[in-house]
């Protein structure tokens, strides 16, 4: 199966969200309430490492493992990111998550997120029913 | 010390920092794919429920490696729980704690506080806020926007993406405005 690689970069990715405890409610609360720099730390080193690993792939035009070459898409930008980051931030406040840490929050044994999952599935939802309804 | 005795000790954040930048070249190196998981549920809505609406009528399947990598997370948050010491008391700021133990929330020894984040809260107020329209603001906002923490904060910011940088500042506009005034109406409610 070609995509049993994502699923261990996968198994990674949540150990590490759950160790730099970024799936914490506690350590969200804490960022909005400028009381501790641990996600800005972790954040802020994320940005730094990815920055300094995509100048890396760019400039030297290293290519995937497999030869292809390397080309990331860029974003466009449209109102939705000023109005549709306004209110995940909102939501994100609230449920102490964005939509990785869910995934590791039902893992970790909080299964009550499920709940909070299926919502945000149910948002999304909404959004497409809407969206040429909404400005962009 | 074994290796596995060293992973179960808390991190240091610059150590969760490096593995989360990480994943981005990991990731576009294992076959040019970009880190993005809210985009994980636009491609549940199109595989379950597309209803005819043409947002959700995309060939998802071409993406069917990021529904990997999110049960991948799932996965790793129960191995975090059961071998790896991940749901360990949190060492919350002081000024946080002062301010919680107003609302009521008291227990620090989980990752998440359990006063919230129980099936028993599930038909409360408590449940309805918490879990189903902070779940919704989630999922709306993030399509909304065009991607949550990972594929704009990280992914977009490490492409030196103008509008992720623009997302992001939203993302913390909100947040600090829900923590900061929404949440503590909340629990004034709840508590009231």
């Amino acid at each position: 199966m070609k995509n049993m690689k994502y699923l261990l970069a996968g198994i990674l990715f949540g150990i590490v969200l759950v160790k730099a405890q970024v799936i914490s409610w506690f350590r969200i609360q804490e960022m909005f309430q400028l009381t501790s720099f641990h996600m800005y730390g972790v954040i802020g080193t994320g940005v730094v490492v990815g920055i300094f690993s995509v100048q890396v792939i760019k400039r030297f035009g290293i290519k995937t493992f497999d030869g292809q070459p390397i080309a990331i898409p860029s974003k466009k930008f449209d109102k939705g990111q000023i109005y549709g980051g306004l209110i995940f931030g909102i939501g994100w406040a609230i449920t102490g998550a964005c939509p990785g840490p869910l995934f590791a929050q039902i893992g970790l044994g909080f299964t009550v997120v499920a709940v909070t999952l299926i919502s945000a599935i149910a948002g999304t939802w909404v959004y497409g029913l809407l969206e040429k309804k909404l400005p962009h | 010390m074994s290796i596995i005795q060293f992973i179960q000790q808390p991190w240091h954040w610059a150590v969760g920092g490096v593995f989360i930048g990480l994943t981005v070249p990991l990731l576009l190196l294992l076959g040019n794919k970009t880190l993005g998981i809210s985009s994980t549920l636009r491609q549940i809505c199109a595989a379950c429920f597309p209803a005819d609406i043409s947002f959700f009528k995309y060939d998802w399947k071409a993406q069917a490696w990021n529904l990997f990598f999110v049960g991948g997370i799932l996965i790793g948050g129960i191995l975090a729980g059961c071998f790896l010491e991940g749901n360990a008391p949190v060492e919350v700021a002081a000024a946080t704690q002062q301010r919680l133990q107003v609302y009521h929330i008291t227990d620090f020894s989980q990752l998440l506080p359990i006063e919230i984040f129980n099936w028993n809260n599930l038909f409360t107020m408590k449940g309805l806020i918490f879990f189903v329209i902070g779940g919704f603001l989630v999922g709306f906002g993030t399509r909304y926007a065009g991607g949550c923490t990972s594929g704009h904060s990280i992914m977009g910011l490490s492409n030196l993406q103008w509008p992720s940088l623009v997302a992001t500042i939203c993302f913390m506009a909100g947040g600090f405005f829900s923590a900061n005034v929404i949440v503590p109406w909340i629990f004034k409610l709840l508590n009231a």
